[in-house]
């Protein structure tokens, strides 16, 4: 396989045309080049967008409570109530799977009022009533200090923390916001920490202007008792939350004696059904692009494999002389499926050296003038890169297939007498 | 060491078949220098290709150093091709982009023979015809005779049961053909058994024996004084 003598042929071989050889190497390498770029599109887009799902756990869905449409056990319809933090537990106990059910409060929202106070300052910001678990499935980096934790829960602590967005409102620059009050609708809290939220997309200002304070004390503060304004809920890794979400409505369906049937009483938003929607938008697109790389690398192969045949053609004679001589029929074929191989594989790297410096100099581009919207990072993986190279080896043995069959088809009478 | 009997052999020409040997009988010793001779349409290329293996009888039996030569895969055929028979042509059939000495050396490769030993081998042959200094040059950089002589070596190669020659002296000039005539009675004193198409009588009478056909049959088959081409050289 690695003899000298054949790499000295196949290179002789080849060198003897040489702008032949190249012009049929251009077309496997453009294949794989618009196969590389087209990937790496692809993979760029996909990027942009899952980024605008930010670092959120996307196995989650969000409830709240809306009035009912339906008459149900002699209660009317129209009828509106609230999940109640036991609620909560009853989930835990009813559906498998549950990774994270958090119970939240939230005050202000669109257009609200200026809720909180500091000395002179204030600011209309959302402000949540949380439990610890709340930065697993919304995660956000503490920048100072500390995240809530269950004394603060079991003690009612009256603690916050605040985003970036609200400290650079509400605090001159470089002061230090730990271990100071804020007044939000007219109860004091204590700063315990300082918070800073990864995603791109419009809300990104707005993410970084919120407060989170625990659920007890939220309740306690501004008197909302037993109630729960809505939920986030997380399924654990491999069970999907879609599939376990008409589960879940069932149990609070039943707890709040909703109709059975009643599909406006609760609300919901799952995000694992959309995030699953974007995957298979960008499957498809992906799908599109293989498509149409190998349909451009399959009209390079036939060039290959055209040349390999008038390559043969040429050599029908000295392919007659070494037979006579006593080489086997498996020799010479092995012979020009080796140069088809070559030929493809030497074409193809150079084409994907090509596009990964496109996709480089696109890399240095987009760093250059900033984050472009719903693009980042175009990139090919490892494995697609190899995934191209078992492609053109598959692709080169199919191009020298023909011609290296057409070669060993001429008896060695019939090639010696070729003038 | 070659043994034919009833050799019929036939091309199909569109419609009508050409019966180009009509049932060759024939024998030839080890170390005989045999010339087979026949006007074109004779028949003798025909022979010799059976005989080298490069095409198939029709019918008829084919012993070669006492193994039977019949419906041989191509991969067999070219293995006893390559132990067996060393082939001499008219056209020399030298491959052009490859040294004298690479040439020779081929038939080695085929046999599997390590690159060092090959090289030294075919070295020694290329020698022996008296090449040496012309081992790195292409053949495109030699004269007719020197391409013949190579062409030898690279036969001789494989140290091979029998050569076959066609024409071998058909493209060369008088002087240069007895030159190679020459080689190859050298060759065959050292035992080597030869056959030797051509349809030059003088180069025939070079030979020990000459085999006449005509139509597809042998028509003289008889033993000569062998003219030595020593003294033309």
């Amino acid at each position: 396989m690695f003899s000298r003598d054949r790499w000295r042929e196949i290179i002789e071989v080849l060198t003897t045309n040489v702008w032949r050889t190249i012009f049929t190497a251009f077309g496997v390498c453009w294949g794989i080049f618009i196969l590389i770029v087209l990937l790496a599109a692809g993979k760029g887009l996909e990027n942009g967008i899952k980024k605008d799902f930010g670092d959120i756990a996307t196995n989650t869905m969000f409830m709240w409570t809306r009035s009912t449409t339906k008459a149900y056990e002699g209660l009317p319809k129209g009828r509106s109530f609230e999940f109640k933090i036991n609620d909560v537990q009853a989930i835990k106990d009813n559906v498998p799977n549950m990774r994270f059910v958090s119970p939240r409060n939230q005050l202000g929202g669109f257009r609200g009022g200026g809720n909180v106070v500091r000395g002179i300052r204030t600011g209309a910001y959302n402000v949540y009533g949380d439990y610890p678990e709340i930065i697993n499935q919304d995660p956000m980096s503490v920048t100072s200090g500390r995240f809530l934790n269950y004394n603060d829960i079991r003690e009612k602590r009256k603690v916050a923390i605040i985003g970036q967005g609200v400290k650079n409102d509400l605090y001159e620059k470089g002061e230090d916001a730990l271990g100071t009050y804020i007044k939000i609708q007219g109860v004091n809290f204590f700063v315990i920490g300082t918070y800073k939220k990864n995603n791109s997309d419009g809300d990104g200002e707005e993410a970084q202007k919120e407060i989170y304070v625990p659920f007890t004390s939220f309740s306690q503060a501004f008197n909302r008792g037993e109630d729960v304004g809505w939920m986030a809920i997380t399924a654990h890794d491999g069970s999907s939350i879609s599939q376990l979400k008409e589960n879940i409505i069932n149990v609070m369906r039943e707890r709040h004696k909703v109709h059975p049937e009643d599909k406006r009483a609760i609300g919901y938003f799952d995000l694992y059904e959309q995030y699953n929607r974007v995957e298979s938008l960008f499957g498809a697109l992906k799908g599109v692009a293989y498509i149409v790389g190998i349909m451009v690398l399959l009209s390079g192969i036939i060039g290959v494999s055209n040349i390999m045949l008038i390559v043969v053609k040429e050599r029908t004679k000295e392919i007659g002389i070494r037979r006579a001589l006593g080489e086997k029929p498996w020799s010479i074929k092995k012979q020009i499926l080796m140069e088809s191989i070559f030929l493809t594989l030497i074409s193809g790297m150079t084409g994907i050296i090509f596009g990964s410096l496109v996709i480089y100099g696109i890399n240095s581009l987009l760093d250059s003038v900033g984050p472009v919207d719903m693009f980042l990072n175009p990139s090919v993986s490892v494995g697609v890169v190899s995934g191209a190279l078992t492609i053109l080896m598959a692709s080169g043995l199919l191009a020298g297939f023909i011609p290296a069959n057409s070669a060993i088809r001429v008896r060695p009478i019939e090639a010696l007498r070729t003038e | 060491m070659i043994e034919i009997k009833d050799l019929h052999k036939s091309y199909q020409m569109g419609s009508n078949s050409l019966h180009v040997l009509k049932g060759i009988n024939f024998k030839a010793e080890a170390g005989e220098l045999v010339a087979i001779m026949g006007s074109s349409g004779s028949g003798k290329s025909t022979l010799l290709n059976i005989l080298g293996m490069l095409d198939g009888a029709d019918s008829g039996e084919y012993t070669l150093d006492g193994v039977p030569i019949k419906d041989l895969s191509e991969t067999k055929a070219a293995q006893y091709r390559n132990k067996f028979l060393g082939f001499i042509f008219q056209s020399f059939n030298l491959i052009n982009y490859k040294s004298a000495l690479e040439n020779v050396a081929l038939p080695l490769y085929y046999q599997g023979v390590p690159r060092k030993e090959r090289q030294e081998k075919a070295l020694q042959y290329l020698e022996r015809v008296g090449l040496k200094e012309w081992a790195t040059h292409l053949p495109s950089e030699l004269s007719g005779g020197q391409k013949q002589r190579v062409a030898i070596a690279r036969a001789m190669a494989a140290e091979p049961k029998v050569l076959l020659a066609d024409e071998p002296t058909g493209a060369l000039d008088s002087t240069t053909s007895y030159e190679v005539m020459d080689l190859i009675q050298k060759i065959n004193d050292e035992g080597n058994t030869i056959l030797v198409v051509t349809h030059e009588e003088d180069i025939a009478h070079m030979c020990k024996r000459i085999v006449h056909l005509k139509d597809g049959v042998i028509v003289e088959d008889k033993k000569v004084n062998q003219v030595r081409a020593e003294q033309y050289v």
